[in-house]
């Protein structure tokens, strides 16, 4: 039974770095769409360094959570 | 057994992490010095010799040291006076303190045999506790019961409001949660990772991948370090701005 | 190394919270208990790592963290002190008297540029001025030195009238006592001639008619 409950804990913890893959678009997405919007208008990309970082860390955080998820079945359970 | 199947290798990711009494053993009661104290006491220190030492001369032409000073000033005075506004100028010491502590505990950690503080969620939960407490005060303090339509969104149709509401004060109080969290998970997450590639270096084939693999990372975590103690910052910021115009 | 971990953990438990946390890499060396519980549950790997990370996640371990929380709320009150009091006035200090002193520099440059335009006006107005009285003097130099000409000219002039009216005197009396000098051969040649030719000269006669004929060749 121990060894059934391991597999879980090492199942689960693999499953929630499937998380991150969410974590790693997201951030993506927003870096992606910061390059093409800084693009277009460059005069205003400056100004908008500050909700860059806001918004990868935002997306990014979530990616984290999936990171701890996975830390707390593999040491904490 | 992980490491009999992946060849004799010993991963111990997390034992940098431990947090242990500085002389002797013993218990850690709330007074032992730790390493955790030592590095925290280390930053201290290397905030005092920045900011303080370091422009002792208080010259109009700065040197180098100074210039980094005034670098670091000119920053977080920046980013409090452009996300906050003026009114938020009077906490701009607080958000200094936090930003240098955040810094300085980040970049520290990354030398090698140190320990992070900013690496234990008990650290950054203190942190954002702190943060998220004294912003809801503060919001209370000046907005009174104004302060509540932070959760009411008044652009929305009327039928959605409640639910936006129960909604906007959910993530209202995740954010001290998540807040720490991504700091914490972040520090901890690089270091381990760099751990884990250390760990490899036992095979002698694979020891120069590893090798780079460390020193990706290590760079890769030197720009974390930097980026978390200013998202941290710039968060606080935002909180700020909420609490000061809560403008919905 | 997990799995030792759920092994070990009962182990763990049973002893005091201090060996927990204070098992370390030195701690099989000081012979602890648990040192030797888990060296004896799992000898091949001794006994210090897996001690260490007894706990699992050193993050997770509740015991540290009124430890830390305490050490933390100290270092930010000091740091939140040293920022505040000295650090933070003295950097805004710092970078508000950069700004005075660049902003009275500026000011000083715009002083020093006027008065710069304002000298330039004054050396061109100086140079016009000498470039004028300059021209005057070379215009009057010019119109004395023209009268001086003029009156030198007129001199040589006039002594070139006087000598060349001397000359004109002095030849008129040559040419006069040439004339004389020719009628007077004449006339004794006349004479002479009249005599040979077995005349006899009247001198009146022979003067007249060489008068006469002399009249026409000498005029």
């Amino acid at each position: 039974m121990e060894n059934l409950g391991q597999l879980g804990q090492y199942l689960g913890a693999g499953l929630a770095c499937v998380g991150m893959a969410g974590a790693a678009m997201g951030v993506g997405n927003v870096a992606g769409n910061y390059l093409a919007g800084a693009l277009r208008n460059p005069s205003a990309a400056a100004s908008q360094t500050a909700t860059l970082f806001i918004g990868m860390a935002f997306a990014e955080a979530l990616g984290i959570f999936s990171f701890l998820v996975a830390l707390l079945l593999l040491f904490a359970v | 057994m992980a490491e009999e199947e992946a060849g004799g290798l010993v991963f111990h990711p997390m034992d940098q992490f431990v947090v242990k009494p500085l002389f002797g053993e013993g218990p850690v009661n709330w007074y032992t010095p730790t390493n955790a104290t030592l590095w925290m006491a280390l930053a201290a220190l290397a905030i005092t010799a920045l900011l303080v030492f370091g422009t002792r001369g208080r010259a109009i032409v700065p040197n180098r040291v100074q210039s980094i000073a005034e670098l670091l000033y000119g920053m977080v005075h920046k980013m409090v006076e452009d996300v906050t506004g003026k009114d938020g100028l009077k906490y701009f010491p607080y958000v200094m303190t936090l930003f240098c502590f955040i810094l300085f505990a980040n970049f520290l950690g990354l030398l090698p045999k140190s320990f992070s503080p900013t690496s234990h969620i008990a650290v950054t939960a203190v942190l954002a506790v702190l943060v998220f407490v004294g912003v809801t005060v503060l919001g209370f303090v000046k907005n009174g019961a104004h302060f509540l339509g932070l959760f009411w969104v008044s652009s929305a149709p009327l039928a959605l409001r409640p639910v936006l509401a129960v909604i906007e004060l959910i993530s209202y109080f995740v954010r001290p949660v998540s807040h720490s969290i991504r700091l914490a998970g972040n520090i901890m997450a690089g270091h381990a990772v760099i751990k884990v590639f250390a760990a490899f270096a036992a095979i002698a084939a694979i020891a120069p991948v590893s090798v780079v693999a460390i020193t990706a990372m290590y760079g890769l975590e030197v720009l974390v370090a930097l980026i978390q103690a200013y998202v941290f910052t710039i968060l606080t910021c935002v909180y700020l701005k909420d609490a000061l115009h809560p403008a919905h | 190394m997990f799995s030792l971990l759920q092994q070990t953990a009962p182990v763990v438990v049973e002893e005091s919270e201090t060996v927990i946390i204070t098992e370390s890499a030195e701690a099989a060396g000081h012979g602890a208990d648990a040192a030797h519980a888990v060296a004896a549950a799992d000898a091949a790997h001794g006994a210090a790592g897996h001690a260490a990370s007894a706990p699992g996640m050193p993050q997770l371990d509740f015991t540290t963290f009124g430890n830390q929380i305490f050490w933390l709320l100290v270092i930010l009150a000091v740091i939140h002190w040293v920022l505040s009091r000295i650090a933070l006035p003295r950097i805004g200090g710092v970078i508000s008297d950069r700004q005075g002193a660049i902003t009275g520099d500026l000011m000083a440059a715009e002083e020093f540029k006027q008065k710069a335009k304002e000298a330039e006006a004054a050396y061109d107005k100086a140079l016009a001025d000498a470039r004028a009285e300059a021209g005057k003097i070379v215009a009057a130099n010019k119109a004395e030195i023209q009268k001086e000409l003029d009156a030198a000219i007129a001199h040589a002039d006039a002594e070139i009238a006087a000598r060349a009216a001397e000359s004109e005197k002095r030849i008129g009396e040559i040419r006069a006592s040439a004339i004389e000098d020719a009628r007077n051969v004449a006339r004794e040649v006349t004479a002479a001639l009249v005599e040979n030719f077995g005349g006899k000269a009247d001198q009146g006669l022979v003067d007249a008619a060489v008068d006469q004929r002399l009249k026409g060749a000498l005029q």
